[in-house]
């Protein structure tokens, strides 16, 4: 997984470069400062997640089933909530102010880096679905524990990611 | 024992039928075998690519020749050089990785067994993907053709603008889904070397292959996959109306240029790495020495790691960049030719006061040795930027890196097969046709790539189908496809000794070569399980150990 | 020698049964081996005086093939049709070349010295047959020997470096006189286009510049652009290549030092014609040069002899591509046709300026150069007899 996350650090260090390279470059269009949104609740959804799956996997070393359901379901939650906004605000930046991933470079890059992130946070969203389901089975125990700590790592890359992306996109790129 | 083992397996594979060999080989998790389709699968690109090339050379013989069309000639080299390095030398590199490397640690299998199925199988797709496109093109309506912008594909020539149709798609999805599959034996090859090594092998006891290949697994982690975010911001442009690289809405041609040779340059030393690794367990073997200063081998190696991720624009001198960023770019390019360097002299150092014996698998390293320091050589030439301004996108830029890669890559590649051969199949090679193979290949290689330095310096650039008369070209260039035709003979040489070794070669044994790292304690070829119990080794040379226990090297580790 | 005591110094070991071996030192080998050596020793000698030859035949071809390329590069052309690097009539191009001279005569050595290293291990470290049963000393490195073979490379690298920035610094950063001449370049699938903003000139495929003084100098400072994909501006003997690459502008001098044509081409592979994108450069005299532009900026001829033929031009498609100064034909997707008459070639230099030529391109363009972005333009040949007819008028 460390090695994954290597990999896929590279993936997106050079769409953020990409991303940082065209700010203020686009020839038409809305600008970041003009439509942009700072997501704040929604970051504290995902990064809040990486809080809960972290005790969650510390509850299944211990044994603690209930908790690790209860709180493995609270990350889902949470991850999704974060789709949920991402989505809301894509609608909100096509229908109100029609920036789509065509009208300008700040469309292209913003769509490609958001969405890219996006993407790896459904991949792991139906990851975690896929062991809920197998917790529910009655499958998932302390001997899982280290499986479902590679996962969890995969989590917190992602909300990493996120870290960097909102800092480029909401912080640096307005 | 071992040959018990073997009249055992060959009973039985005796009784099956095919359908159900077949099938064991397609759903194989075994890094043996996933090691061999990778071979065979990269010895039949080499086929196709050589004819590519030698369409091209036939196309080039004269001036003003119409063997083929612009349009054809344009698909061969976009096709002849991506076929090359991604269908042909990595898959022919991860195979002998796949299938040495947890040898050599003493281990059963890579740490992801399917995982490394997977991978393989990904890249076969990415291949016949690629090639599809050949079919797909004329043939079934709207399809497109085979790609034809260069196996660099710079923007804006692959925007929809400039190339209508599917041709590049099949290039950008072909590589995506091949990467993939490279990223995956990239991980499985660091987690098994860092986790499977067997007792008593620390890492400063692996086999210079071993080390090698973590170094160029690390390499693919993070220089493959800047291609592939690229390819995905390239098909972002093409099917969603993006403008990564649209120069009409303010989008960066020098961008793609960046993100592709931030790729590109250490795909080269991806390459190159395990071209190393094999000389450095051959030359010592067929030396009878151990390989001189291997802390330094492997320190020399990391640095070229590092160091490979920052001389990337040196293939971008000419785009305009400003004296200073062209100043930095020339500093690390001549920084990386010193460790670089320093290997060839351990490689001499090993060779020295040695007894070198002139089998086939060393006259290839010999070879290797003259033609990678007249390689490095032209790099550095290449490297200082001036002289790049006028021999960049030259035919001396072309016989520059085919020398590395084709007179020091392959010819460690050759020199691989003859000394892995009898490992994989249990049959020695014939030595007859192999120094046939051998000189035929050395002249042919010369004739043509020697001489190919020549028109680039008198100014004929690459990539073009035709050039005029009278240009000082024209004889030049038909020495140079004289030479191609014979390489191809020689190749076909190769092949087969192959084919007639594996049925009538002399048994092999499990050490033919008295060589002393772990994949020769095994039966030739080795059960599916390697080793009956595993090893435990207190040196770099286990097998020295245990046939000299009078002097063992753990004396002196 | 020093290199091998020292080997033999550090880090070695040796059994009982081994031979010490190596220049300058005895060998202590039994008797009988002694005598079975010296019947072996003829035998292996000949053999490998075979191999030893032909690894010296390849160095020896490979140093001849060298030589004889400088040397043909040195004997001058008169009109210079090899488009050589070895011979540059222009400052930039001749800094290159001295650096070129100074990197290969460094590289040459490194070459000389590693590959006689090598030729030298690999006859003298032959293994004889005889005792096949004895492992030489196994030597595992030595600190001294892997310091002197890093740091040496170092200092090379360092002198190189030097004087690589040098030569970068002097090209790509020198001044532009108040005398130069300005030309922007575009590039074009697959042509070039020039336009001299200062003489209100524009043309295409064929520059033309004046020779520069060293006394009073007048470099040709060129202002590269693209129309479309990426391309490269070479004249090998005028100066480097620089890349011409849309939505970037990039620039480049050079300043000729005789008079004469100078060829070169795209270097930038920009599509299915790039290899005939042609390039060629005359340089002349200030006088020469001051006539080219007069006839440049003449008004094309207002004869209207050719009337039938400038009306096919300006109602079918030219115009659409095409500008004529003069007329209401303005396209810029193609070249400037005003002065077509003043150029030697068509097409980028794909074909000769001739009459037939010119026919054989506007009917069929893919004759010429098949994948041009000339279309067919499917005239009747009393239609394309007289556009022909009026085209000629355009000197």
């Amino acid at each position: 997984m460390a090695c994954l996350i290597i990999a896929e650090s590279a993936i997106f260090t050079i769409i953020v470069v990409a991303y940082l390279f065209y700010v203020g470059k686009s020839l038409t269009g809305p600008t970041p400062r003009e439509v942009l949104e700072t997501p704040i609740f929604y970051t504290i959804c995902l990064l809040s997640s990486s809080l809960t799956i972290h005790f969650a996997s510390r509850s299944l070393e211990r044994g603690k089933r209930g908790a690790f359901l209860g709180l493995w379901l609270l990350t889902i939650v949470l991850g999704g909530l974060f789709l949920f906004g991402t989505g809301q605000e894509w609608h909100r930046l096509i229908y109100e102010h029609g920036l789509t991933i065509s009208t300008n470079l700040f469309g292209t890059t913003y769509y490609s880096l958001v969405g890219l992130h996006a993407t790896h946070v459904t991949v792991g969203l139906l990851m975690l679905s896929i062991v809920l389901l197998f917790c529910l089975a009655g499958r998932v125990g302390p001997e899982q524990a280290a499986r479902v700590d590679v996962l969890s790592m995969y989590w917190h890359f992602v909300d990493g990611v996120w870290v960097v992306v909102f800092t480029v996109v909401y912080v640096l790129g307005r | 024992m071992s040959s018990d083992v073997m009249a055992i397996q060959t009973a039985e594979a005796a009784g099956r039928p095919w359908v159900q060999t077949l099938h064991a080989w397609v759903t194989t998790v075994d890094h043996k075998r996933l090691g061999i389709l990778y071979i065979f699968y990269a010895l039949v690109f080499l086929g196709i690519a050589g004819i590519e090339a030698i369409v091209m050379r036939i196309q080039l013989m004269h001036a003003h020749n119409d063997f083929v069309s612009p349009q054809v000639f344009n698909r061969m080299f976009t096709m002849h050089g991506t076929t090359m390095i991604f269908f042909v030398v990595m898959p022919v590199l991860f195979g002998f990785a796949n299938y040495l490397v947890p040898l050599m640690i003493g281990a059963r299998d890579m740490a992801f067994p399917r995982l490394n199925a997977f991978s393989f199988w990904l890249t076969a797709l990415g291949g016949i993907l690629l090639y599809f496109s050949f079919v797909g093109g004329s043939g079934l309506y709207g399809a497109g053709n085979a790609p034809d912008v260069g196996w660099w594909a710079y923007a804006p020539l692959t925007s929809r603008a400039f190339s209508p149709g599917h041709s590049t798609d099949y290039w950008t999805v072909a590589l995506l889904v091949s990467g993939f599959g490279s990223i995956g034996t990239g991980v499985n090859l660091i987690a098994t070397i860092l986790s499977m090594r067997c007792p008593g092998m620390k890492l400063s006891r692996m086999p210079l292959l071993a080390w090698l290949t973590l170094v160029m697994s690390g390499l693919v982690l993070i220089s493959l996959t800047p291609l592939s975010a690229a390819q995905l911001m390239l098909l972002v442009d093409r099917y969603l109306g993006g403008h990564f690289f649209d120069t009409q809405a303010g989008g960066s041609a020098t961008l793609w240029m960046h993100f592709f040779w931030i790729f590109g340059h250490p795909e080269v030393y991806i390459l190159v790495i395990p071209a190393f690794a094999f000389a450095s367990e051959i030359i010592p073997v067929f030396s009878r020495k151990p390989i001189f200063g291997y802390p330094v081998m492997v320190g020399a190696t990391v640095c070229i790691g590092f160091v490979s991720m920052s001389v990337w624009a040196h293939h971008m001198f000419t785009i305009g960049m400003n004296s200073s960023a062209n100043a930095f770019f020339v500093l690390t390019t001549m920084v990386i030719a010193v460790p670089t360097g320093i290997k060839i002299f351990n490689w001499l150092g090993t060779m020295w006061g040695g007894k070198i014996q002139f089998k086939t698998p060393m006259l290839f390293c010999i070879g290797f040795l003259f033609q990678f320091l007249i390689a490095g050589l032209t790099g550095i030439m290449l490297g200082a930027a001036p002289f790049n301004w006028q021999l960049s996108g030259s035919y001396f830029v072309v016989a520059h890196f085919h020398y590395m890669i084709v007179g020091a890559i392959l010819f460690c590649v050759f020199a691989a097969f003859y000394y892995w051969f009898p490992k994989m199949t249990g049959r020695m090679l014939n030595e007859s046709l192999g120094k046939l193979h051998f000189w035929l290949f050395v002249i042919g290689f010369h004739l043509t790539f020697d001489f190919m330095h020549i028109p680039g310096v008198l100014g004929m650039p690459r990539r073009i189908y035709t050039y005029e008369p009278g240009r000082g070209w024209d004889t030049l260039n038909l020495i140079v496809t004289i030479g191609s035709f014979i390489q191809g003979i020689a190749t076909l040489v190769f092949v087969a000794n192959m084919v007639l070794s594996y049925f009538q070669g002399a048994k092999a044994g499990n050490d033919p070569w008295d060589a002393w790292t772990l994949e020769w304690s095994v039966s030739s070829p080795p059960p599916a399980y390697n080793f009956a119990s595993i090893p435990t080794v207190a040196s770099r040379r286990p097998l020295w150990d245990r046939k000299h226990p009078e002097d063992p090297d753990s004396h002196y580790d | 020698m020093v290199v091998s005591i020292l080997i033999l110094s550090m880090g070695r070991r040796q059994t009982d049964e081994q031979t010490l071996s190596g220049p300058g030192l005895l060998k202590l080998t039994t008797r009988g081996e002694k005598e079975a050596q010296s019947a072996m020793a003829e035998k292996h000698k000949a053999e490998w005086r075979v191999v030893l030859g032909r690894a010296m035949g390849i160095v020896v071809l490979l140093t001849g093939i060298l030589f004889a390329a400088g040397l043909c590069a040195a004997t001058p052309k008169p009109d210079n049709p090899i488009p050589s690097i070895f011979e540059p009539q222009s400052t930039p191009a001749d800094s290159i070349l001295h650096l070129s001279r100074f990197v290969l005569s460094i590289t040459a050595l490194i070459f000389l010295v590693v590959a006689a290293l090598l030729t030298y291990a690999v006859a003298k470290f032959r293994g004889k047959a005889a005792d096949a049963q004895r492992e030489p000393a196994q030597v595992y490195g030595s600190t001294q020997i892997e310091l002197a073979w890093t740091v040496i490379p170092i200092l090379i690298v360092v002198v190189l470096f030097l004087a690589t920035a040098r030569v970068i610094h002097a090209i790509q950063d020198a001044p532009k006189p108040a005398a130069a001449l300005e030309v922007a370049v575009i590039g074009h699938q697959f042509w070039w286009e020039f336009r001299y903003p200062a003489l209100g000139i524009v043309t295409a495929n064929e520059l033309h510049i004046p020779v520069s003084d060293p006394a009073h100098p007048t470099p040709t400072f060129l202002k590269l652009l693209s129309a479309d994909t990426d391309h490269s501006f070479w004249v090998p003997q005028l100066a480097g290549k620089t890349d011409l690459i849309p939505n970037r502008v990039n620039e480049m001098w050079m300043d000729p030092h005789r008079t004469g044509v100078f060829l070169g081409q795209c270097a930038q592979y920009c599509g299915t014609q790039h290899a005939k994108m042609l390039l060629q450069v005359s340089v002349e005299s200030p006088e020469d040069f001051e006539a080219w532009v007069r006839a440049q900026k003449q008004p094309v001829n207002q004869n209207e002899t050719e009337i039938a033929g400038k009306r096919v031009f300006e109602t079918t498609a030219c115009l659409n591509c095409h500008a004529v100064a003069g007329t209401n034909a303005t396209g810029h997707f193609g070249p400037d046709l005003s002065h077509l008459m003043s150029r030697h070639t068509i097409a980028a230099g794909a074909a000769e300026n001739t009459k037939e030529n010119l026919r054989l391109w506007i009917q069929n363009p893919d004759a010429i150069k098949p994948g041009a972005l000339m279309p067919a333009m499917q005239l009747t040949d009393a239609d394309l007899e007289v556009l022909v007819r009026y085209l000629e008028t355009l000197q």
